[in-house]
């Protein structure tokens, strides 16, 4: 601040200095503190994804579209994201369909910390925790098996481990907490002096979901899919531990790690990787542009 | 509060809450289940193992040479979070303070990394490491695991950081606090509550980050979730009741970390940069 009123002083008579351009610009020594954190950020992360790109295009033969036309022809790569969307979104859509109606109860709690709490704890203990758990206890001799012949709903064990459905147990047991948290925290956020409201005018129950709560949550509903999405799209250690890594299960991540760690081609695995961000992109963007669409405009209330 | 007493409404009630009560109860049979099977002497083919033993823990700790993984996570994780605390925290301040041209590229630069999953950016991010020659060292892995963490703290701390009255600082600064006195004894008080919160949760969160750590990782820089990883790929050639006894190690690690969390954050900022919602 010293510094700034002595270069004042030394300026008056040659209008404002570039310090003080700067900071008319809203640039002064607070703002270079972000400095570090951007640098390293284009480090680890701006500079690998345009290096991915450019090195995607410099593949081991061929031409510079090489790595993306094997992609696409060959059946044994593009099926992986055929595969991952058969994965990711009935799991995201089952998880998102659950968790609205849950939320709506859960926001009628007082005590709504244990539940949400016990809820942290499997996305806390990760994926590979939860595929090894799943592995135990969704087996031919698990628990899981064993209660369904107890009860008599099965006749002899269901298959539910090294195939599809292991890895979808996986990822509800991942995701929904998330899902549920996300959306928790968008229904917890309207006015309930809306749906009051609304009751008071005789709406029903069905009513007041599909035309005030609905319209409200949408834009909150868009961006929970998004980011429930985007994690199910990239399952890794449960399709690797869970799933059938070779067949039903080889999602696009397991396809791009064994290019780069397997095959040591860093070109084809870049390739791979930028079509898996793209699809996360085109999808994101997507539902982030069909905001628009609905409404947009204050829901917590004053005492928000 | 309304309050719908008709029949309809009263199943509907209750299916949504056997709902939960299953999700929650295969949770937990989960957990039970690898808790259980790290502390039998054989278990196949029954409800419960023939018998109990604890032997599998120190056989686990021996073969996979937990000592040395679990030095390595605290180490790393350690790491992460001092580093991440000092650039987001700092990094927060500027961004909550001030406004600038290109301020919106910086946010979409920090908002990407946590939006763009792991796996995703860490395949090229690990081919860079392999060539400078970083991937397989210790700081390859806290370097990896940076790029979620400082963007996380930044976002935790922004909303901090707006709350705090400018005016406070202004007038240290009139009574003569030098940056380094306006820092240390009125923002770093002020500060600490969230300062915490988020390192807490980027403790939580690195300790079970498994995609980068597992791309970037060599033998030596492995975590303990990495280390769980191979032990279950390679799953056969160890008991699974050592296995089992690893995983609980694990899940003791996360979770106790994750009680600490929760004395200071609310379970669902694990999840995402929640607003404090108004109590009803």
């Amino acid at each position: 601040m010293t510094m700034t009123v002595s270069a004042e002083k030394h300026h008056v008579e040659s209008g404002p200095s570039l310090r003080q351009r700067l900071a008319a610009q809203g640039f002064d020594a607070v703002t270079l503190l972000v400095i570090p954190s951007f640098v390293l950020l284009a480090l680890l992360f701006i500079y690998p994804f345009a290096y991915g790109l450019v090195l995607s295009f410099e593949p081991k033969a061929g031409s510079a579209w090489s790595n993306y036309v094997r992609f696409f022809t060959d059946p044994y790569f593009y099926s992986t994201i055929w595969k991952t969307l058969l994965l990711s979104v009935p799991v995201t859509v089952l998880n998102l369909v659950f968790s609205l109606p849950v939320a709506f109860r859960v926001r009628l709690l007082y005590r709504q910390r244990l539940l949400t709490t016990i809820l942290v704890i499997p996305i806390t203990l990760g994926t590979v925790l939860i595929a090894e758990g799943l592995l135990n206890y969704l087996g031919p001799q698990g628990w899981f098996n064993r209660a369904l012949l107890a009860i008599g709903l099965i006749d002899h064990p269901l298959r539910l481990v090294h195939n599809y459905w292991g890895v979808f147990a996986s990822l509800v047991i991942n995701g929904f907490p998330f899902t549920f948290l996300l959306v928790l925290s968008y229904v917890t956020g309207i006015d309930p002096a809306l749906e009051q409201a609304a009751a008071t005018l005789g709406a029903s129950a069905r009513q007041r979901f599909t035309h005030v709560y609905l319209p409200i949550l949408m834009p909150g509903l868009a961006i929970t899919f998004c980011l429930s999405f985007v994690q199910a799209f990239s399952v890794f250690p449960s399709a690797v531990l869970l799933g059938e890594p070779a067949g039903e299960t080889r999602v696009m991540s397991i396809a791009a790690y064994q290019a780069a760690f397997e095959e040591y081609d860093y070109s084809l695995a870049s390739a791979i990787a930028m079509i898996m961000g793209f699809v996360q992109l085109a999808i994101v963007i997507g539902m982030m542009a069909s905001r628009g669409l609905f409404y947009r405009g204050p829901a917590t209330g004053a005492k928000g | 509060m309304i309050r719908d007493t008709s029949l309809r409404s009263k199943l509907w009630i209750t299916a949504v809450w056997a709902l939960v009560g299953f999700f929650i109860l295969n949770l937990f049979a989960m957990i039970a289940s690898v808790v259980t099977s790290s502390f039998a002497t054989r278990w196949l083919g029954t409800w419960f193992p023939a018998g109990w033993t604890a032997r599998w823990y120190s056989s686990a700790w021996s073969e996979f040479q937990l000592g040395d993984v679990l030095l390595v996570t605290f180490e790393v994780v350690g790491a992460v979070v001092v580093i991440s605390g000092l650039l987001g925290v700092t990094a927060a301040y500027a961004l909550a303070r001030r406004e600038f041209t290109g301020k919106k590229i910086i946010m979409l630069v920090i908002l990407l990394p946590l939006i763009v999953p792991p796996i995703t950016f860490g395949i090229p991010l690990a081919t860079v490491l392999y060539q400078t020659g970083l991937a397989g060292t210790f700081w390859g892995v806290v370097a990896a695991n940076l790029v979620p963490t400082v963007p996380f703290v930044i976002l935790v701390m922004i909303p901090f950081i707006e709350q705090i009255d400018p005016r406070i600082e202004a007038a240290a600064r009139v009574f003569g606090a030098n940056t380094f006195k306006l820092f240390a004894h009125v923002l770093m008080p002020l500060l600490l509550p969230g300062i915490l919160a988020a390192l807490l949760l980027v403790l939580v969160r690195t300790i079970a980050m498994f995609e980068l750590t597992f791309l970037v990782a060599g033998p030596t820089s492995q975590t303990l979730v990495v280390a769980l990883y191979y032990a279950v790929f390679a799953a056969g050639v160890r008991a699974v009741q050592s296995i089992d006894a690893m995983a609980v190690v694990y899940m003791v690690t996360t979770l106790i970390w994750l009680i600490v969390a929760l004395r200071f954050v609310n379970p669902t900022q694990i999840v995402t940069r929640a607003k404090q919602q108004p109590a009803h």
